[in-house]
């Protein structure tokens, strides 16, 4: 396999590469001022449309597409928000290019919100990151002293304000519009769509809502071309009319049971083998995988057969994923029981769920008791029946809740337990030799806590 | 109003600053409550009222939106150290469960707790976003990376 010459990480490992001093010296900015300079709203729009390129923080909606749904010829104000409130288990991606190289994220930003005629931008951020805060902080401050933001920028008559918005720690901030419902002041509740954003998003104007990494994708387009964007990557499936395609780089953040985590760039489509071994350093202590998440905890589950999946949009889904999502694949090595994999899973949803729809709220933590109850010794076989009874019900594919956070929560459980049942079977019936068969109700035991 | 204020005219002045960023004086209510929180290491109740004051709410409407996060405490300040360990999966695969089982033996506290000494409060933290340093663990705004018990024991050994 060819090397990829990576992209949107090529600076980050240059000296001093958050600033505006060493992201000029690497071209930067130069961008913006062609799309000031020769370009109006709507050549950037179709430009991104033509790219083919997706939205990159889960959903892979196509970004041109979203932008357009703004209203035509809106008297304002449009906002726009940056969606940094990546907390998808297993993903960093955006920490990274917030942290190593903010002005690339900035300067995507910027022209994202000139194509959508934005003239307040939201940079929405998790709290936990406290230096991708202090550098993109001070990156808008020397944007600013530059002429890059603010009145009348570089003399085009356009005029744009970024404000740091910080989170506080919540997961469901990260949904569309839990994370206006949070800019708000308001607990982050997503809403029920539509209306879509682009049509009553923030304080209830039009809204875009894009992710760190879609930002940076769109500086590059800008840069290297539309046909540069689609000759990376996968073209869609002919035989699927619906497929735009996976096209462009995009940042794989690879954790869990591998020898050289990070993050690593490669085309759209790379096989989970590929990624751990090429990438990755193969398997750690010279185990064999057992499974691997393929894009961040909501995503599901790959058994170690199914490696040769592409990491594409497409791809995951062909294996009863739930989809690409977030492209962080965490992997599972062979010494891992997939009760506490679940456990784990569980124990996240139960957490995160925000509480305002009944089957998720519900769903989520009846899902963790049980978990609970096997890990403790106390698992019958009735409770996979009744975790899958939950799996297969909450959530928006089977239309029961507002938001896909009870989606990401029911995947784990219907992945592991289907894929892994004999391994679930056989741990009830050895930890509770007496009562797995047991069908009666039986009282929440709190065995152990998680740890 | 009998009760003294808490509010600081120099936190009043940073939450004022933020008005002109957005539409709605509500969209303040997040900046306002890190505000109150950085200095004071908790939130109030009383300063709750004075934030609602502020931004023309309700006390209510704040604490409704402040009590949804779980991220600000209320009863009493956290330690001049918060610390985060992460024990979402890419942590929990590389040991996060004992790494925080250990924490909270050598700290002497549950999770959530603060140490008698006011000195630190120790958490578990759902994803960092640090999970190619797991297991890892964030005080204040110090990321520590594929931390071991070792370390650990150090960190908390340093504490002032």
């Amino acid at each position: 396999m060819a090397e990829f010459e990576p992209v949107l990480l090529a600076n980050i490992h240059k000296d001093d590469s958050h600033t505006l001093r060493a992201y000029e010296s690497f071209g930067g900015y130069a961008g913006l001022k062609k799309v000031l300079g020769s370009m109006s709203a709507n050549d950037v729009k179709e430009l991104v449309k033509g790219s083919g390129l997706r939205g990159r923080g889960g959903a892979g909606f196509p970004t041109g597409l979203k932008w357009t749904f703004l209203p035509k010829d809106h008297p304002g104000p449009i906002y726009f928000c940056l969606n940094a409130d990546e907390s998808e288990p297993g993903t960093f991606n955006n920490r990274i290019l917030m942290e190593e190289d903010p002005h690339q994220v900035i300067e995507g930003l910027i022209i994202s919100c000139f194509a959508t005629a934005a003239s307040t931008a939201y940079f929405y951020m998790r709290y936990e990151y406290p230096l991708a805060w202090k550098r993109v902080q001070a990156a808008v401050d020397e944007c600013y002293a530059a002429g890059y933001l603010g009145k009348n920028i570089l003399g085009s008559g356009y005029s744009l304000d970024i404000f740091l918005h910080r989170g506080a720690a919540a997961y469901i901030c990260g949904e569309e519009t839990g994370l206006i419902e949070s800019l708000e002041g308001r607990r982050a509740w997503p809403r029920i769509k539509p209306p879509f954003p682009a049509v009553e998003g923030a304080f209830r104007k039009p809204t875009v809502v894009n992710n760190v990494e879609t930002a940076a994708c769109v500086k590059q387009i800008v840069d290297r071309g539309a046909d540069w964007f689609r000759s990376i990557g996968v073209q869609p499936d002919p035989n699927n009319p619906r497929d735009p395609g996976s096209f462009g780089p995009k940042l794989y953040c690879l954790s869990g049971h591998v020898e050289k985590p990070g993050c690593y760039e490669a085309p759209l489509g790379i096989t989970v083998n590929e990624l751990i071994d090429n990438y990755g350093g193969g398997v750690w202590k010279g185990r064999k995988a057992k499974a691997a998440i393929p894009g961040g905890i909501s995503m599901g589950l790959l058994t170690a057969d199914e490696f040769d999946c592409p990491l594409d949009f497409a791809g995951p889904g062909k294996h009863g994923c739930l989809g690409l999502g977030t492209a962080a694949v965490v992997v599972v090595d062979e010494t891992v029981p997939m009760v506490d994999f679940l456990h784990n899973s569980c124990q996240f949803f139960a957490h995160e769920s925000c509480g305002q729809c009944t089957p998720c709220r519900e769903g989520t933590s009846w899902a963790l008791k049980m978990m609970n109850r096997i890990k403790g010794g106390k698992g019958r076989l009735k409770d996979l029946d009744l975790l899958l009874e939950i799996g297969d019900n909450i959530g928006i594919i089977p239309g029961t809740t507002i938001c896909g956070l009870a989606d990401g929560a029911a995947w784990p459980m219907k992945n592991a337990i289907r894929k892994f049942r004999g391994e679930f079977e056989e741990y009830i019936k050895r930890t509770n030799p007496d009562g797995y068969m047991e069908t009666h109700p039986v009282p929440v035991l709190e065995i152990i806590g998680a740890h | 109003m009998t009760t003294d204020r808490i509010l600081t005219d120099e936190m009043v002045a940073e939450i004022k600053a933020f008005f002109p960023r957005y539409p709605s004086k509500q969209a303040v209510t997040l900046p306002a409550l890190h505000i109150v929180n950085e200095r004071l290491r908790h939130v109030p109740l009383q300063a709750v009222v004075e934030v609602a004051e502020l931004l023309e709410l309700s006390p209510a409407q704040v604490q409704d939106t402040l009590t949804f996060y779980g991220f600000f405490k209320q009863d009493e300040p956290h330690g001049r150290v918060r610390a985060w360990v992460c024990r979402s999966i890419s942590c929990h695969l590389r040991g996060a469960d004992e790494l925080l089982e250990h924490m909270c033996h050598k700290a002497g506290v549950e999770p959530g707790g603060t140490t008698a000494d006011g000195k630190l409060t120790l958490e578990f933290g759902e994803c960092l976003g640090a999970c190619e340093y797991a297991p890892c663990v964030l005080a204040n705004e110090t990321l520590h990376k594929c931390v071991t018990n070792d370390q650990a024991d150090a960190f908390i050994e340093s504490l002032e």
